[in-house]
């Protein structure tokens, strides 16, 4: 593998995350608990997808074959998508969204914080930009998770137990392999291992204040960065990308 | 013969189409104009990743400099990030006058439940309002309430 090659998959993986949590989040609209929680997950989807826009051109840029952003996000296969398995996990209730935005906000921040100062000034800016947003997320799920872990007795019970089941997928947000190592070397990639205490001590912060425990199983599942996802991934696409494969090349 | 100032001039009568009191000058989404002998570049960079106004800011920007048959080519950049500190004093009048209020001095997000920023009411001007939420009709505001007069209202939030 080249550097360019590394650069590309790389970029699709963050993409990737993006894309299909900012899928994820849109299925919410019309469908909030509230109208201004319907308003703001839409808002957080719509950050989530512009941000995917700017790294699929970026990666199309890179993959220099004429394809597009549209192209990269409608037209992969499943085994293609290279996103983490928490971000397909279906939406469920609303506790179960809030604590898969939660996980994975956790983690963006303190990486978007690192990329930023990345040597390769595109994924740099983009970062850059995407912080900004990023951090508006993070207090959103922050606060929900404390809401509802230190509400009543039953939205206690119901956000421990989304926790309980998105847990095994938390692992997997700092998975790296010679891509990761290859563009460490050259101040281009994060090293995921250095961000691991600081979501640790974020994540036990927050629960502490929500008396939610963290789950004691050790047991983690992964597989989406190499492609292998769960079942729901199907699913999430079949809907995404339905408009191109049935009607190719139709514009808005 | 076009000049700098002249192409200033023209980008004025651009507006942001989801607050259209705004023109893209007021909003500081113009980072440069650059002339030379045969061409003419202007860098523009979004507000939010994704916000939609940016494609039609674009098509308005290339059909206003044609029907002016001035050629022009829309480069976009993301860094340095934008930011609300870069909306003019004009355009934070208009903003009052339009009913959207203008970005205050906000808080350290990281500090989870802190009383929110104090926004006046930009139709009675009294500061006795509430958050209703974070997210409002846009990526770029917030809902406010205001208790004095009742009157809901959009609040271009803080973006650093």
């Amino acid at each position: 593998m080249n550097k360019q090659e590394a650069i590309l998959e790389y970029t699709l993986r963050i993409a990737d995350d993006s894309l299909i949590l900012g899928h994820r989040v849109s299925e919410w609209c019309g469908h909030g608990p509230i109208l201004e929680e319907d308003i703001a997950l839409t808002n957080i989807a719509l950050d989530l997808i512009g941000q995917a826009t700017n790294f699929f051109d970026y990666a199309a840029k890179v993959q220099d074959q004429g394809k597009t952003c549209d192209d990269l996000a409608f037209l992969r296969l499943e085994r293609e998508y290279k996103n983490v398995l928490l971000v397909e996990q279906k939406n469920g209730h609303f506790g179960d969204t809030i604590a898969r935005q939660f996980f994975f906000d956790v983690f963006r921040k303190s990486y978007f914080e690192a990329l930023s100062k990345s040597a390769d000034k595109d994924l740099a800016g983009i970062a850059e930009k995407s912080l900004k947003e990023t951090q508006y997320h993070l207090k959103h799920s922050s606060e929900w998770i404390i809401r509802l872990g230190d509400g009543t007795q039953e939205s206690h019970d119901k956000i421990q137990e989304s926790v309980n089941h998105l847990w095994k997928f938390t692992n997997e947000l700092f998975f790296m392999d010679q891509v990761d190592e290859l563009l460490i070397k050259e101040n281009i990639a994060v090293d995921l291992e250095s961000l691991k205490s600081s979501w640790n001590s974020y994540v036990n912060e927050i629960f502490q204040q929500a008396t939610l425990t963290i789950p004691t199983n050790g047991w983690q599942q992964a597989g989406g960065r190499k492609g292998l996802h769960s079942e729901h991934m199907g699913y999430a696409l079949a809907e995404l990308q339905y408009m191109q494969r049935a009607y190719p090349n139709m514009q808005w | 013969m076009v000049t700098k100032d002249k192409i200033w001039e023209l980008l004025t009568q651009v507006f942001d189409p989801e607050v259209p009191v705004l023109n893209i000058i007021d909003l500081g989404i113009v980072r440069s104009v650059e002339l030379n002998e045969n061409n003419c570049k202007v860098t523009i960079t979004p507000t939010y990743s994704g916000c939609p106004a940016m494609k039609t800011i674009e098509e308005d920007i290339q059909k206003l400099f044609k029907e002016h048959e001035i050629e022009i080519e829309i480069e976009s950049t993301l860094s340095p990030a934008w930011t609300t500190d870069w909306i003019s004093e004009n355009g934070r009048n208009k903003l009052r006058e339009y009913g959207i209020a203008p970005p205050e001095n906000e808080v350290d997000k990281s500090v989870l439940f802190a009383e929110a920023t104090v926004v006046p009411c930009p139709l009675c001007k009294s500061k006795n309002t509430k958050m209703v939420s974070l997210f409002g009709s846009t990526a770029c505001k917030a809902h406010y309430q205001c208790n004095e007069c009742l009157e809901p209202f959009d609040y271009f939030k803080c973006l650093r």
